[in-house]
Protein backbone atom coordinates (compact mmCIF):
# COMPACT_ATOMS: atom_id res chain seq x y z
CA UNK A 1 0.00 0.00 0.00
CA UNK A 2 2.67 2.23 1.10
CA UNK A 3 4.20 1.57 -2.47
CA UNK A 4 1.30 2.19 -4.45
CA UNK A 5 0.75 6.16 -2.42
CA UNK A 6 4.31 6.23 -2.89
CA UNK A 7 3.98 5.76 -7.11
CA UNK A 8 0.90 7.67 -7.07
CA UNK A 9 1.96 11.08 -6.07
CA UNK A 10 5.16 10.38 -8.22
CA UNK A 11 2.60 10.49 -10.60
CA UNK A 12 0.61 13.49 -9.57
CA UNK A 13 4.02 15.51 -9.25
CA UNK A 14 4.84 14.37 -12.94
CA UNK A 15 1.37 15.68 -14.19
CA UNK A 16 1.64 18.75 -11.72
CA UNK A 17 5.36 19.53 -13.22
CA UNK A 18 4.17 19.41 -16.52
CA UNK A 19 1.15 21.42 -16.07
CA UNK A 20 3.60 24.18 -14.00
CA UNK A 21 6.10 24.59 -17.14
CA UNK A 22 4.02 24.72 -19.84
CA UNK A 23 1.15 26.44 -17.97
CA UNK A 24 -1.05 26.09 -20.90
CA UNK A 25 -4.15 23.73 -19.71
CA UNK A 26 -4.43 25.95 -16.15
CA UNK A 27 -4.21 29.30 -17.83
CA UNK A 28 -6.87 28.40 -20.25
CA UNK A 29 -8.90 26.66 -17.76
CA UNK A 30 -8.93 29.81 -15.50
CA UNK A 31 -9.21 32.00 -18.47
CA UNK A 32 -12.54 30.17 -19.05
CA UNK A 33 -13.88 30.45 -15.78
CA UNK A 34 -13.58 33.80 -15.98
CA UNK A 35 -15.13 33.82 -19.16
CA UNK A 36 -18.41 31.68 -17.75
CA UNK A 37 -18.64 34.23 -14.83
CA UNK A 38 -18.83 37.12 -17.83
CA UNK A 39 -21.09 35.76 -19.55
CA UNK A 40 -23.53 34.92 -16.80
CA UNK A 41 -23.26 38.24 -15.90
CA UNK A 42 -24.54 39.21 -18.96
CA UNK A 43 -27.47 36.41 -18.99
CA UNK A 44 -29.74 37.94 -16.27
CA UNK A 45 -31.20 41.43 -15.75
CA UNK A 46 -30.03 42.64 -12.48
CA UNK A 47 -32.87 44.47 -11.98
CA UNK A 48 -35.43 41.66 -11.69
CA UNK A 49 -33.31 38.65 -10.08
CA UNK A 50 -31.11 39.34 -7.52
CA UNK A 51 -27.30 38.27 -7.62
CA UNK A 52 -27.93 35.79 -4.26
CA UNK A 53 -30.70 33.92 -5.60
CA UNK A 54 -28.71 32.71 -8.53
CA UNK A 55 -25.52 32.42 -7.18
CA UNK A 56 -25.30 29.07 -6.53
CA UNK A 57 -26.08 28.06 -9.66
CA UNK A 58 -23.53 30.35 -11.48
CA UNK A 59 -20.64 28.81 -8.99
CA UNK A 60 -21.88 25.75 -10.09
CA UNK A 61 -22.45 25.42 -13.74
CA UNK A 62 -18.76 27.45 -14.03
CA UNK A 63 -16.90 25.02 -12.11
CA UNK A 64 -18.95 22.12 -13.57
CA UNK A 65 -17.27 23.11 -17.01
CA UNK A 66 -14.19 24.47 -15.67
CA UNK A 67 -13.84 20.40 -14.36
CA UNK A 68 -14.85 19.12 -17.81
CA UNK A 69 -12.11 21.10 -19.45
CA UNK A 70 -9.51 19.53 -16.95
CA UNK A 71 -10.85 15.85 -16.95
CA UNK A 72 -10.39 16.13 -20.56
CA UNK A 73 -6.71 16.98 -20.66
CA UNK A 74 -5.60 14.28 -18.01
CA UNK A 75 -5.40 11.01 -19.98
CA UNK A 76 -5.05 13.23 -23.27
CA UNK A 77 -1.51 14.07 -22.01
CA UNK A 78 -0.49 10.48 -21.84
CA UNK A 79 -1.65 10.01 -25.43
CA UNK A 80 1.62 11.64 -27.46
CA UNK A 81 4.31 9.79 -28.40
CA UNK A 82 2.02 6.88 -26.58
CA UNK A 83 3.32 7.81 -22.71
CA UNK A 84 0.64 5.70 -21.53
CA UNK A 85 1.92 2.42 -22.59
CA UNK A 86 5.14 3.47 -21.33
CA UNK A 87 3.25 4.49 -18.44
CA UNK A 88 1.31 0.82 -17.97
CA UNK A 89 4.85 -0.96 -19.05
CA UNK A 90 6.05 0.81 -15.01
CA UNK A 91 6.33 -1.66 -12.64
CA UNK A 92 3.60 0.02 -10.53
CA UNK A 93 0.24 -0.88 -9.46
CA UNK A 94 -2.74 -0.18 -12.25
CA UNK A 95 -4.16 1.78 -9.07
CA UNK A 96 -1.80 3.86 -8.30
CA UNK A 97 -1.88 5.42 -11.83
CA UNK A 98 -5.60 6.22 -11.19
CA UNK A 99 -4.63 7.59 -7.63
CA UNK A 100 -2.02 9.82 -9.37
CA UNK A 101 -3.99 10.59 -11.65
CA UNK A 102 -6.95 11.47 -9.09
CA UNK A 103 -4.96 13.51 -7.24
CA UNK A 104 -3.06 15.96 -10.33
CA UNK A 105 -7.05 16.62 -11.37
CA UNK A 106 -7.83 17.71 -7.99
CA UNK A 107 -5.12 19.87 -7.62
CA UNK A 108 -6.00 21.42 -10.89
CA UNK A 109 -9.42 21.74 -10.08
CA UNK A 110 -8.84 23.02 -6.90
CA UNK A 111 -6.24 25.97 -8.43
CA UNK A 112 -9.28 26.77 -10.81
CA UNK A 113 -11.84 27.28 -8.31
CA UNK A 114 -9.38 28.93 -6.00
CA UNK A 115 -9.04 31.81 -8.73
CA UNK A 116 -12.57 31.70 -9.28
CA UNK A 117 -13.92 31.86 -6.26
CA UNK A 118 -12.54 35.38 -5.32
CA UNK A 119 -14.12 36.53 -8.81
CA UNK A 120 -17.52 35.09 -8.20
CA UNK A 121 -17.52 37.06 -5.10
CA UNK A 122 -16.44 40.20 -6.79
CA UNK A 123 -18.15 39.91 -9.90
CA UNK A 124 -21.71 38.94 -7.96
CA UNK A 125 -20.81 41.12 -4.94
CA UNK A 126 -21.77 37.68 -2.93
CA UNK A 127 -20.60 37.73 1.00
CA UNK A 128 -18.67 34.20 0.83
CA UNK A 129 -16.15 35.75 3.86
CA UNK A 130 -18.31 35.22 6.78
CA UNK A 131 -19.22 31.53 5.58
CA UNK A 132 -15.91 31.20 3.97
CA UNK A 133 -14.87 27.66 5.97
CA UNK A 134 -18.02 25.81 5.31
CA UNK A 135 -18.41 27.16 1.78
CA UNK A 136 -14.93 25.64 0.97
CA UNK A 137 -15.41 22.08 2.61
CA UNK A 138 -18.72 21.78 0.47
CA UNK A 139 -16.79 22.65 -2.51
CA UNK A 140 -13.73 20.11 -1.58
CA UNK A 141 -16.62 17.09 -0.59
CA UNK A 142 -18.35 18.03 -4.13
CA UNK A 143 -15.15 18.90 -6.49
CA UNK A 144 -13.86 15.20 -4.87
CA UNK A 145 -17.36 12.90 -5.95
CA UNK A 146 -17.13 14.63 -9.61
CA UNK A 147 -12.97 14.37 -10.37
CA UNK A 148 -13.42 10.66 -9.09
CA UNK A 149 -15.76 9.33 -11.27
CA UNK A 150 -14.54 12.32 -14.35
CA UNK A 151 -11.06 10.53 -13.98
CA UNK A 152 -12.20 7.00 -14.53
CA UNK A 153 -14.46 7.87 -17.42
CA UNK A 154 -11.42 10.15 -18.75
CA UNK A 155 -9.24 7.07 -19.03
CA UNK A 156 -11.73 5.45 -21.26
CA UNK A 157 -13.02 8.63 -23.53
CA UNK A 158 -9.42 9.97 -23.96
CA UNK A 159 -9.04 6.53 -26.24
CA UNK A 160 -12.17 7.22 -28.36
CA UNK A 161 -13.20 9.32 -31.25
CA UNK A 162 -14.84 12.46 -30.39
CA UNK A 163 -12.87 12.51 -26.56
CA UNK A 164 -14.15 15.86 -25.84
CA UNK A 165 -17.74 15.34 -26.20
CA UNK A 166 -18.27 12.15 -25.39
CA UNK A 167 -16.42 12.95 -22.01
CA UNK A 168 -19.36 15.40 -20.83
CA UNK A 169 -21.89 13.33 -22.27
CA UNK A 170 -20.93 10.06 -19.89
CA UNK A 171 -19.90 12.72 -16.64
CA UNK A 172 -22.86 14.47 -16.78
CA UNK A 173 -25.16 11.95 -15.61
CA UNK A 174 -22.67 11.40 -12.70
CA UNK A 175 -22.08 14.95 -11.78
CA UNK A 176 -25.23 16.51 -11.25
CA UNK A 177 -26.48 14.24 -8.18
CA UNK A 178 -23.62 15.81 -6.47
CA UNK A 179 -24.35 19.17 -8.25
CA UNK A 180 -27.49 19.75 -6.92
CA UNK A 181 -26.29 18.43 -3.67
CA UNK A 182 -24.03 21.22 -3.43
CA UNK A 183 -25.94 24.11 -5.41
CA UNK A 184 -28.57 23.27 -2.79
CA UNK A 185 -26.05 23.23 0.46
CA UNK A 186 -24.13 26.30 -1.54
CA UNK A 187 -27.86 28.44 -0.93
CA UNK A 188 -28.18 27.39 2.57
CA UNK A 189 -25.06 28.97 3.43
CA UNK A 190 -25.41 32.02 1.30
CA UNK A 191 -28.67 32.74 2.86
CA UNK A 192 -27.09 32.61 5.72
CA UNK A 193 -29.30 29.59 7.23
CA UNK A 194 -27.26 27.35 10.61
CA UNK A 195 -25.01 24.64 9.62
CA UNK A 196 -26.86 21.87 10.78
CA UNK A 197 -29.47 22.49 7.93
CA UNK A 198 -26.45 21.33 5.68
CA UNK A 199 -26.15 18.45 7.77
CA UNK A 200 -28.06 16.22 5.29
CA UNK A 201 -26.59 17.41 2.24
CA UNK A 202 -23.12 17.35 3.57
CA UNK A 203 -23.77 13.71 4.58
CA UNK A 204 -24.77 12.68 1.09
CA UNK A 205 -22.18 14.14 -0.80
CA UNK A 206 -19.46 12.13 1.60
CA UNK A 207 -21.21 9.55 0.91
CA UNK A 208 -21.21 9.93 -2.61
CA UNK A 209 -17.17 10.41 -2.54
CA UNK A 210 -16.73 7.37 -0.63
CA UNK A 211 -18.41 5.17 -3.21
CA UNK A 212 -17.47 6.83 -6.01
CA UNK A 213 -13.65 6.91 -5.36
CA UNK A 214 -13.41 2.82 -4.01
CA UNK A 215 -15.51 2.17 -7.37
CA UNK A 216 -13.32 4.27 -9.12
CA UNK A 217 -10.53 3.07 -7.30
CA UNK A 218 -11.76 -0.79 -8.32
CA UNK A 219 -12.74 -0.20 -12.03
CA UNK A 220 -9.90 1.66 -12.84
CA UNK A 221 -7.76 -1.27 -14.08
CA UNK A 222 -10.30 -2.77 -16.48
CA UNK A 223 -9.82 0.46 -18.00
CA UNK A 224 -6.76 0.04 -19.16
CA UNK A 225 -5.17 -3.33 -19.22
CA UNK A 226 -4.78 -5.29 -22.56
CA UNK B 1 -31.05 -18.25 -35.42
CA UNK B 2 -32.62 -20.56 -33.59
CA UNK B 3 -32.49 -17.90 -30.19
CA UNK B 4 -33.56 -15.54 -32.77
CA UNK B 5 -36.78 -17.85 -33.56
CA UNK B 6 -36.98 -18.22 -29.43
CA UNK B 7 -36.93 -14.62 -29.03
CA UNK B 8 -39.87 -13.74 -31.82
CA UNK B 9 -41.83 -16.07 -29.98
CA UNK B 10 -41.47 -14.77 -26.65
CA UNK B 11 -41.98 -11.02 -28.08
CA UNK B 12 -45.32 -12.50 -30.44
CA UNK B 13 -46.90 -13.68 -27.06
CA UNK B 14 -46.00 -10.62 -25.02
CA UNK B 15 -47.45 -8.20 -27.78
CA UNK B 16 -50.76 -10.72 -27.85
CA UNK B 17 -50.66 -10.65 -23.99
CA UNK B 18 -50.27 -6.72 -23.96
CA UNK B 19 -53.39 -6.32 -26.14
CA UNK B 20 -55.08 -8.32 -23.20
CA UNK B 21 -54.11 -5.86 -20.76
CA UNK B 22 -55.04 -2.50 -23.03
CA UNK B 23 -58.51 -4.42 -22.85
CA UNK B 24 -58.33 -5.34 -19.24
CA UNK B 25 -57.31 -2.12 -18.18
CA UNK B 26 -59.89 -0.02 -20.68
CA UNK B 27 -62.96 -2.35 -20.36
CA UNK B 28 -63.05 -4.43 -17.38
CA UNK B 29 -61.21 -2.10 -14.61
CA UNK B 30 -63.07 0.50 -12.94
CA UNK B 31 -62.52 4.29 -13.32
CA UNK B 32 -60.41 5.71 -10.70
CA UNK B 33 -62.99 8.10 -9.03
CA UNK B 34 -60.88 11.40 -9.06
CA UNK B 35 -58.22 10.79 -12.17
CA UNK B 36 -60.94 9.32 -14.83
CA UNK B 37 -59.99 7.91 -17.62
CA UNK B 38 -56.33 9.51 -17.53
CA UNK B 39 -55.58 6.94 -14.90
CA UNK B 40 -55.90 4.26 -17.23
CA UNK B 41 -52.26 5.45 -18.92
CA UNK B 42 -51.60 3.80 -15.33
CA UNK B 43 -51.45 0.27 -16.80
CA UNK B 44 -48.56 1.01 -19.28
CA UNK B 45 -46.68 3.75 -17.20
CA UNK B 46 -45.56 1.91 -13.74
CA UNK B 47 -44.44 -1.40 -16.00
CA UNK B 48 -42.18 0.58 -18.69
CA UNK B 49 -40.83 2.09 -15.62
CA UNK B 50 -39.78 -0.98 -13.80
CA UNK B 51 -38.51 -2.52 -17.37
CA UNK B 52 -36.49 0.10 -17.95
CA UNK B 53 -35.45 0.32 -14.27
CA UNK B 54 -34.78 -3.73 -14.64
CA UNK B 55 -33.15 -2.77 -17.54
CA UNK B 56 -30.43 -0.63 -15.98
CA UNK B 57 -29.49 -3.12 -13.30
CA UNK B 58 -29.31 -5.87 -15.38
CA UNK B 59 -26.77 -3.73 -17.51
CA UNK B 60 -24.76 -3.32 -14.76
CA UNK B 61 -24.84 -6.62 -12.97
CA UNK B 62 -23.66 -7.90 -17.13
CA UNK B 63 -20.48 -5.84 -17.05
CA UNK B 64 -19.69 -7.14 -13.25
CA UNK B 65 -19.94 -10.75 -14.33
CA UNK B 66 -17.98 -9.30 -17.45
CA UNK B 67 -15.15 -8.03 -15.87
CA UNK B 68 -15.32 -10.89 -13.69
CA UNK B 69 -15.66 -14.00 -15.99
CA UNK B 70 -14.64 -12.13 -19.66
CA UNK B 71 -16.94 -13.81 -21.46
CA UNK B 72 -18.72 -11.92 -24.53
CA UNK B 73 -21.89 -13.01 -23.94
CA UNK B 74 -22.73 -10.68 -20.53
CA UNK B 75 -20.78 -7.92 -23.13
CA UNK B 76 -24.14 -8.84 -25.53
CA UNK B 77 -26.63 -9.07 -23.19
CA UNK B 78 -25.37 -5.81 -21.67
CA UNK B 79 -25.95 -4.14 -24.98
CA UNK B 80 -29.05 -6.07 -25.90
CA UNK B 81 -30.37 -4.80 -22.45
CA UNK B 82 -29.25 -1.35 -22.66
CA UNK B 83 -31.31 -0.73 -26.51
CA UNK B 84 -34.38 -2.50 -25.00
CA UNK B 85 -33.88 0.11 -21.67
CA UNK B 86 -33.62 3.07 -23.78
CA UNK B 87 -37.11 2.17 -25.55
CA UNK B 88 -38.91 1.20 -22.46
CA UNK B 89 -37.30 4.56 -21.01
CA UNK B 90 -39.05 6.23 -23.95
CA UNK B 91 -42.49 4.88 -22.94
CA UNK B 92 -42.41 5.97 -19.63
CA UNK B 93 -41.27 9.52 -20.90
CA UNK B 94 -43.86 9.90 -23.45
CA UNK B 95 -46.28 8.05 -21.07
CA UNK B 96 -45.43 10.56 -17.90
CA UNK B 97 -46.25 13.62 -19.72
CA UNK B 98 -49.77 12.48 -21.14
CA UNK B 99 -51.05 11.54 -17.99
CA UNK B 100 -48.95 15.03 -15.88
CA UNK B 101 -50.70 17.33 -18.68
CA UNK B 102 -54.35 16.61 -17.18
CA UNK B 103 -53.54 15.64 -13.97
CA UNK B 104 -51.14 18.77 -12.69
CA UNK B 105 -51.92 20.62 -15.59
CA UNK B 106 -48.04 20.83 -16.74
CA UNK B 107 -46.14 18.53 -18.82
CA UNK B 108 -42.82 18.50 -17.17
CA UNK B 109 -41.80 19.45 -14.03
CA UNK B 110 -38.27 19.68 -12.27
CA UNK B 111 -39.91 16.53 -9.53
CA UNK B 112 -36.80 14.32 -8.11
CA UNK B 113 -38.48 11.51 -9.57
CA UNK B 114 -38.77 12.70 -12.87
CA UNK B 115 -35.05 13.41 -13.22
CA UNK B 116 -34.31 10.29 -12.10
CA UNK B 117 -36.35 8.59 -14.97
CA UNK B 118 -34.50 11.19 -17.44
CA UNK B 119 -30.77 10.60 -15.66
CA UNK B 120 -31.79 6.71 -16.27
CA UNK B 121 -32.44 7.73 -19.97
CA UNK B 122 -29.76 9.95 -20.55
CA UNK B 123 -27.04 7.04 -19.16
CA UNK B 124 -28.42 4.34 -21.76
CA UNK B 125 -27.83 6.87 -23.79
CA UNK B 126 -24.28 7.75 -22.73
CA UNK B 127 -23.32 3.78 -22.64
CA UNK B 128 -24.73 3.40 -26.35
CA UNK B 129 -22.97 6.29 -27.48
CA UNK B 130 -20.14 4.78 -25.88
CA UNK B 131 -20.03 1.68 -27.46
CA UNK B 132 -20.37 3.28 -30.32
CA UNK B 133 -17.42 5.45 -30.30
CA UNK B 134 -15.16 2.45 -29.72
CA UNK B 135 -14.45 0.25 -32.48
CA UNK B 136 -12.33 -2.60 -30.79
CA UNK B 137 -15.07 -5.17 -29.04
CA UNK B 138 -12.24 -6.50 -26.07
CA UNK B 139 -11.70 -2.50 -25.08
CA UNK B 140 -15.69 -1.56 -26.04
CA UNK B 141 -16.41 -4.78 -24.11
CA UNK B 142 -14.53 -3.19 -21.00
CA UNK B 143 -15.69 0.23 -21.57
CA UNK B 144 -19.33 -0.16 -21.55
CA UNK B 145 -18.79 -2.92 -18.38
CA UNK B 146 -17.20 -0.33 -16.45
CA UNK B 147 -19.83 2.56 -17.50
CA UNK B 148 -22.72 0.07 -16.78
CA UNK B 149 -21.46 -0.51 -13.34
CA UNK B 150 -21.27 2.63 -12.56
CA UNK B 151 -24.86 3.18 -13.44
CA UNK B 152 -25.79 0.69 -11.48
CA UNK B 153 -24.47 2.21 -8.53
CA UNK B 154 -25.72 5.45 -9.08
CA UNK B 155 -29.24 4.31 -9.48
CA UNK B 156 -29.57 4.28 -5.62
CA UNK B 157 -28.03 7.61 -5.03
CA UNK B 158 -30.54 9.40 -7.44
CA UNK B 159 -33.05 7.22 -5.48
CA UNK B 160 -32.06 8.89 -1.96
CA UNK B 161 -32.40 12.21 -3.56
CA UNK B 162 -35.98 11.47 -3.71
CA UNK B 163 -36.52 11.51 -0.22
CA UNK B 164 -35.28 14.97 0.50
CA UNK B 165 -37.05 16.79 -1.86
CA UNK B 166 -41.10 17.73 -2.13
CA UNK B 167 -42.59 15.61 -4.80
CA UNK B 168 -45.38 15.65 -6.93
CA UNK B 169 -45.61 12.22 -7.85
CA UNK B 170 -47.41 9.50 -6.89
CA UNK B 171 -46.23 7.37 -3.72
CA UNK B 172 -45.38 3.95 -4.41
CA UNK B 173 -48.55 2.13 -3.48
CA UNK B 174 -47.48 -1.31 -4.52
CA UNK B 175 -43.77 -2.09 -4.48
CA UNK B 176 -43.87 -0.29 -0.43
CA UNK B 177 -43.75 -1.93 2.83
CA UNK B 178 -47.50 -1.83 3.78
CA UNK B 179 -49.92 -3.72 1.38
CA UNK B 180 -50.64 -2.41 -1.28
CA UNK B 181 -53.18 0.43 -1.64
CA UNK B 182 -54.90 -0.67 -4.86
CA UNK B 183 -58.41 -1.93 -5.30
CA UNK B 184 -58.40 -5.91 -6.16
CA UNK B 185 -59.27 -5.20 -10.05
CA UNK B 186 -56.89 -2.47 -10.67
CA UNK B 187 -54.11 -4.12 -8.84
CA UNK B 188 -54.65 -7.47 -10.75
CA UNK B 189 -54.64 -5.42 -14.12
CA UNK B 190 -51.38 -3.52 -13.09
CA UNK B 191 -49.71 -7.49 -11.90
CA UNK B 192 -50.85 -8.77 -15.38
CA UNK B 193 -49.41 -5.57 -17.05
CA UNK B 194 -45.98 -5.98 -15.13
CA UNK B 195 -45.93 -9.43 -16.12
CA UNK B 196 -46.38 -8.80 -19.84
CA UNK B 197 -43.88 -6.01 -19.62
CA UNK B 198 -41.40 -8.17 -18.38
CA UNK B 199 -42.27 -11.15 -21.03
CA UNK B 200 -41.62 -8.32 -23.80
CA UNK B 201 -38.62 -7.38 -22.14
CA UNK B 202 -37.10 -10.73 -22.26
CA UNK B 203 -38.34 -10.87 -25.92
CA UNK B 204 -36.67 -7.91 -26.87
CA UNK B 205 -33.90 -8.68 -25.00
CA UNK B 206 -33.28 -12.23 -26.58
CA UNK B 207 -33.99 -10.80 -30.14
CA UNK B 208 -31.40 -8.17 -29.41
CA UNK B 209 -28.81 -10.77 -27.97
CA UNK B 210 -28.71 -12.90 -31.27
CA UNK B 211 -28.89 -10.03 -33.72
CA UNK B 212 -25.32 -8.77 -31.89
CA UNK B 213 -24.60 -12.47 -32.17
CA UNK B 214 -25.08 -12.77 -35.87
CA UNK B 215 -23.30 -9.77 -35.95
CA UNK B 216 -20.15 -11.08 -34.73
CA UNK B 217 -20.61 -14.15 -36.64
CA UNK B 218 -20.88 -11.13 -39.55
CA UNK B 219 -17.54 -9.40 -39.11
CA UNK B 220 -15.86 -12.62 -38.04
CA UNK B 221 -16.41 -14.18 -41.77
CA UNK B 222 -15.72 -10.66 -43.68
CA UNK B 223 -11.94 -10.39 -41.70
Amino acid sequence: MADVLRHAWRLARKDLLIEFRSRTAILSAVVFTVLVLMVFNFGRDPTAVAAVDLAPSILWVTFTFAAMLALNRAFQLELENQALDGLLLAPIHRASIYLGKLVANLIFVAAVEGVGLPLFALFFNVPILPVLGPLVGVLALATVGFVAVGTLFSAMTARTRFAELLLPVLLLPFMIPPLIWAVLATAALLAGRPLSELAGWLRLLAAFDIVFVTLAFLLFPATVNE
Amino acid sequence: MKLLKTGRWITAVGLALLAGVYVRALAFTPVERFQGPAQKIFYVHVPAAWCAMLAMGLVGIGGILYLLLKDPRFDRFGEASAEVGTAFSMVMLTTGPIWAKPIWGTWWTWDARLTLTLFLFLLFLGYLLLRGAVTDPGLRARYSAVVGICGLVLLPFIHLSVYFFRTLHPEPIVLKPSAPSLPGPMLITLLFSFGVFTLLYVGFVVQRYALAELREQAEAAHA
